[in-house]
């Protein structure tokens, strides 16, 4: 991953930042005492478990539907080559000519928005990149433009992903409903993975609707709130969420993971979706 | 009412050179790292150069390292300290020092003057200014600020690279921009100011990447990363990258 | 000698409070080319402190205050001591000051109707105070510092320097007032960070350098209000008014020590607080005094009742003016009934649900809980008086505040006296600063301009001799002291006289005590010439105290010898020798000036007072501002031949 910051492996000129000229003179790049570098390592295990994950999942190309569940990895399905999914989200826009896995014509989608999202961005400077690995501790790069040049500065596109991940939420809105059936398609029933599928886009939705974008979108960008108050109002709902956007971020990143891993356990039959009616 | 003795390190010296100096130095109860420096002060250094005021956290003087961390001298309680501890006590390092907890904060000034003034709206004259509570809201959150600078300090961008000093005008001076964006009566846009515009182009809001350290040391709590640099950042891809905004504002112009 | 680094300026500014950086930004908008000298960094001044708003009837919350009602208020708040023209300008101009601020970016609290909001406040009758939260103070100095800035924005852009025009000198102290005859020429200053010396040469020099709480222990005053301004006055000729009335905030933090003297705000009491003793006692229903025993209530439920129900009962006692609450807790502490801490308990915890406090006093609530591991929801605040605002000061003429007696010479702000009287209302202060601060930047440079003869010219002698005396901290331990004294540690002076002025001319007043603090302080001048420091120029803070300790000397001296000259008790001044008001008092001023009229100190036997003290009548009150009163209330006030003139 490049952050615009290069790394500096032997470097011989005198060092610049906190052990620059003028700056008081102390050797050490930090005087922390406290364990700063748990919140990024947990980040950085958190988000590599979370790629290693997908990546398996989506390579996999297998085990992502069972009816009538569809992982929402897999949803909408795009190419030819899918399962096909009785009134599910099959769309064979991209047609037979696609020979890898469907997944990933659709997840560039969410994991664009959640790559350019303003939380996983501090997340991964931070766990991955170091820059900075933690507040007053000195970073490992000679050099640093941040977001002010190719290729981060495409971060700026993060409201498009917004509102691509609107449809995909909307998407995974429509695969809910669908679980609300059994495995027969017959409609009126429930069982576990409804309830997992529930949950999931609950959290889905809170996550994308308290976006940076969306709080910007919905009413940030008024300069008056008291000519639009129902912006006004809006604003401020998002506003609520949007001050917890790392907790959802973290907390739909699970749930989107589990839904698919539940679909994966019942459709490799590993055990059978308890059904409530 | 109980008293111990504490180990402190504080860095002494100037622009010169200096290094962390040992001290063993009375604590009693309720005190905060202000009073100890005051102590050694009157007690063992008392050529000791510290910046402070109203000691009450409403002034932002007293801004220093404490165990390597950007805070105020005045609001760090001495009780949240282990009594085992040594308690290292360094100037703010992304400013030149120059003398013992004094550091040379003239970057933030000069930034100051980067950052274009309020412009009042034309024919409305003292008085008759009317603004909602609504409207005024987010500006006043900014407005809080009391310029202690730890969030200057703090800030990777100029903390670990000199060189961005020239570019970047930190998180406090962009969100004096924020300020002057969302206040209801700012007439810049008439004057021909597009300051979210210039945010990226003139102040290096680009150089944000928003990893929140600004957040975190603010001492009054303003939630600078996620309602001012994020909605500013926002408001310059209104500007710069979203095509639906930039017609939609040229249809509306055209129009009234 | 005198090789030190001159600069000229058309009008000098001591001072970068609300007060200084309005005369500053005054005299630039005049055409003036000036300078602002402050001891601390640009935007830092005390001013940031003030909490409640700033007086102005600008009639947005109720349409029947005007100008002469806040007129009356502030009068009545005075006792009828304020310097009445003072007053009368403060509250026309008030609002104009008020206003302007919003042209320049300030964001006070709205009206529904998208007004400034005003809230109420001791003795003022309608709500008046313009108000951002509990930290208006800062805004003020934040849109004040903000206008500096574009105003240097401009003539950047003219003259390709943004300090072509106006400068702030940061970190900076002046250290005498230099003058050419009885007119000022200049100062003679130090950069704090350097301690090199420097002279801005200028014809005009304004003094808004706030107040004189650091000679005092227990204060809610900065480092910084060590009477500079009072002391460069008097040393520059130019006598100080009214210096024995200095307000003690009843209820400051006693506890911990490092907070000792931080406020606390009165709306804890207006909202159900109350006070009690260590016997658990509420102690204020001993202390109404006879003037006001119709007004508050006798028992503790009807106290409790008036908080639901004003209309049918009185105001609890702990809701007395501030002076009377203050002296009742200092009679309880005297008394051994006070808290483990020296102070008394001022308890919410048991009056209110703790989320009502929470929503209530939200700063009060983090305050306790940051500074002092106190919950208030749960337990009782430790309070006592702090020294809070000196009401005394420089002796202005009220149009143009000009110093009396030396040309070139403007004060503003709490640095100058005579606009509050004997006792300043809440509010009061900041739209002194605005409305004073632009008389006197006005005044300033239209005296600059004026100058058809030329400019002063600057005296190398008096340069000489400044540079020698702020350097003689440094010689205390050459062995030229024939009494071979050791030196003085200049915090240890500090100490003692913030202890003498605190205990024996603090709050309650004895001719005794007084007599007493004046030998002591006579005792510390003498050790105070020997006050010495380590280490060099470079930012060394027990130098600067030893530089500031010949200021809060002599600023106490002021303070001691009129608190024991007036023989009465009036507002911030309480005798307990004389505890009555009285009204041939009324009319007088004291009038404090350097016994030695040279202003070299060193001169003058430091055995001997360096203050001598003269009383003058002050001039009748206007007859159209008299006929504001009713005549049943001036009769408690004014003389009778005051009343029939």
């Amino acid at each position: 991953m490049a952050t615009g910051t290069e790394p500096s492996p032997t470097d011989h000129r005198p060092p610049s930042g906190v052990r620059g000229a003028g700056r008081a003179a102390i050797a050490a790049p930090h005087l922390r005492t406290d364990r700063w570098w748990l919140a990024p390592a947990a980040t950085a295990a958190g988000l590599l478990a979370f790629i290693v994950y997908s990546t398996w999942r989506a390579f996999a190309n297998a085990d992502y539907y069972a009816a009538p569940y569809v992982s929402p990895f897999f949803s909408p399905c795009l190419a030819e080559n899918c399962q096909s999914m009785r009134s599910g989200p099959n769309w064979e826009l991209f047609g037979g000519w696609w020979g890898l896995s469907p997944a990933i014509l659709i997840l560039i989608f969410p994991l664009g928005f959640r790559l350019t999202c303003y939380y996983y961005r501090k997340a991964y400077y931070r766990g991955f990149w170091a820059s900075p690995p933690a507040c007053a501790v000195a970073e490992p790069h000679r050099k640093y433009t941040g977001e002010t040049r190719f290729p981060l500065i495409l971060q700026n596109i993060h409201r498009y992903f917004f509102y691509a991940a609107i449809l995909v939420a909307g998407i995974l809105t429509y695969d809910t409903v669908l679980a609300f059936r059994d495995e027969h398609y017959a409609w009126g029933h429930m069982g576990l993975g409804t309830l997992v599928f529930l949950v999931n886009i609950a959290l889905i939705w809170a996550y994308t609707i308290s976006c940076h974008s969306c709080r910007h979108i919905v009413g940030g960008q008024l300069k008056h709130f008291s000519r639009h108050p129902v912006r006004y109002r809006a604003w401020r709902f998002v506003g609520k969420l949007n001050a917890h956007h790392m907790l959802l971020a973290w907390v739909s990143l699970v749930s989107v993971s589990l839904a698919d891993f539940y679909v994966y356990l019942v459709a490799s039959g590993v055990f059978d979706d308890p059904r409530f009616f | 009412m109980s008293s111990y003795e504490a180990r402190f390190r504080v860095w002494r010296g100037d622009i010169e050179g200096g290094g962390l100096k040992d001290f063993e130095v009375e604590v009693n109860d309720g005190e905060v790292v202000l009073d100890i420096v005051h102590r050694l002060q009157a007690t063992q250094a008392p050529d000791l150069a510290v910046r402070w005021n109203c000691k009450a956290g409403k002034c932002g003087s007293c801004s220093a390292e404490i165990n390597g961390r950007p805070r105020l001298l005045c609001m760090t309680r001495m009780s949240v300290f282990d009594r085992e501890e040594t308690i290292t006590v360094t100037p703010l390092r992304a400013f030149p020092v120059i003398r013992d907890l004094v550091t040379d904060v003239g970057f933030n000034y000069r930034k100051a003057w980067e950052i274009p003034a309020f412009v009042p709206p034309e024919g409305v004259g003292p008085g008759e200014y009317r603004m909602f509570q609504e409207d005024v809201d987010r500006s006043q959150e900014f407005r809080k600020c009391i310029e202690c600078f730890l969030c200057q300090d703090t800030c990777h961008v100029v903390r670990d690279h000199e060189e961005n000093k020239t570019a970047f005008a930190g998180p406090r001076f962009l969100m004096r921009v924020a300020e002057l964006d969302m206040h209801p009566l700012d007439a810049a846009e008439e004057s021909g100011l597009d300051r979210g515009r210039t945010a990226q182009d003139e102040h290096g809001l680009g150089y944000c990447n928003i990893t929140k350290c600004c957040t975190e040391v603010c001492p009054e709590g303003i939630k600078i990363t996620d309602n001012a640099l994020i909605p500013l950042k926002e408001r310059a891809v209104d500007r710069k990258y979203d095509p639906l905004v930039w017609l939609g504002s040229k249809i509306r112009r055209r129009s009234s | 000698m005198s090789v030190v680094d001159r600069q000229e300026w058309d009008v000098v500014v001591v001072g970068a409070g609300g007060a200084g950086l309005r005369a500053a930004i005054e005299a630039r908008e005049r055409g003036a080319r000036t300078a602002v000298i402050c001891k601390s960094l640009f935007g830092k001044a005390h001013t940031v402190m003030a909490e409640g708003g700033i007086a102005a009837a600008m009639a947005n919350a109720n349409e029947h205050d005007n100008w002469q009602v806040h007129f009356r208020d502030t009068l009545r708040g005075g006792k009828f001591l304020n310097q009445w023209r003072m007053a009368e300008l403060h509250a026309q101009e008030a609002p104009d000051r008020v206003w302007e601020l919003e042209t320049w970016g300030a964001l006070f609290d709205r009206t529904e109707d998208g007004r400034i909001s005003q809230r109420n406040f001791g003795g003022h009758e309608y709500p008046r105070l313009a108000h951002v939260g509990d930290r208006t103070g800062l805004e003020l100095i934040r849109t004040l510092q903000q206008k500096i800035v574009s105003l240097q924005q401009e003539d950047h852009r003219e003259t390709g320097d943004h300090e072509s025009r106006l400068k702030v000198f940061q970190e900076c102290t002046v250290t005498r007032v230099l003058k050419d005859g009885s007119r000022v020429s200049g100062v003679f200053a130090y950069e704090r960070e350097t301690g090199r010396f420097f002279v801005l040469r200028a014809p005009a020099v304004v003094i808004a350098t706030g107040g004189i709480g650091k000679s005092f222990k227990v204060t809610s005053n900065s480092w910084e209000y060590t009477g500079d301004g009072h002391a460069l006055a008097l040393l520059a000729g130019a006598p100080l008014l009214n210096m024995e009335f200095v307000q003690f905030h009843p209820t400051g933090m006693v506890w911990p020590p490092s907070v000792k003297g931080i406020l606390v705000t009165e709306s804890v009491r207006g909202d159900g607080g109350v006070l009690r003793n260590s016997d658990g006692k509420r102690f204020m229903f001993d202390y109404v005094p006879d003037v006001f025993k119709e007004k508050y209530a006798e028992s503790e439920e009807e106290g409790d009742r008036w908080y639901e129900d004003p209309d049918h009962n009185r105001r609890p006692p702990e809701l007395l003016p501030r002076d009377e609450v203050a002296r009742a807790i200092n009679s309880e502490v005297k008394a051994g009934r006070g808290s483990p801490h020296g102070g008394v308990f001022l308890d919410v915890s048991t009056r209110m649900p703790a989320e009502v406090i929470k929503r209530r006093l939200p700063s009060m609530y983090h305050q306790f809980k940051e500074l002092a591991d106190v919950d208030i929801t749960a337990e009782a605040m430790e309070v006592g008086p702090t020294c809070h605002y000196v009401m005394g000061g420089i002796a202005v003429d009220s149009e143009t505040a000009a110093a009396r007696g030396v040309p070139g010479l403007f004060a503003a702000g709490e640095v100058a006296g005579g606009m509050h009287g004997s006792n300043r209302l809440g509010g009061n202060s900041l739209s002194d600063l605005l409305v004073f601060g632009r008389r006197a930047g006005l005044y300033a440079a239209r005296y600059t301009a004026d100058l058809a003869a030329g400019r002063p010219p600057v005296d190398d002698d008096q340069v000489d001799a400044a540079a020698a005396e702020a350097l003689r901290p440094f010689s205390a331990e050459s062995p030229e002291d024939p009494a071979g004294h050791a030196p003085e540690n200049p915090y240890t002076l500090h100490q003692e006289l913030q202890q003498t002025m605190n205990d024996l001319v603090g709050i309650i007043r004895r001719e005794g005590e007084m007599e007493h603090a004046l030998e002591k302080l006579a005792e510390l001048r003498v050790r105070a010439q020997r006050a010495g420091v380590e280490g060099h120029r470079q930012f060394n803070p027990g130098w600067h105290l030893a530089l500031d300790l010949r200021n809060m000397l002599l600023v106490s001296e002021c303070v001691a010898r009129a608190a024991l000259e007036r023989t009465e008790s009036r507002g911030g001044h309480t005798r307990e020798d004389h505890p009555t008001m009285e009204r041939a008092w009324r009319n007088v001023n004291l009038l404090c000036a350097p016994a030695d009229p040279t202003g070299v100190l060193a001169a003058t036997d430091p055995a001997r007072g360096r203050i001598s003290l003269t009383r003058e009548t002050t001039e009748p009150i206007r007859a159209d501002l008299l006929a504001l009163f009713e005549k049943e209330e001036l009769v408690k006030y004014l003389a009778e031949e005051e009343l029939y003139e």
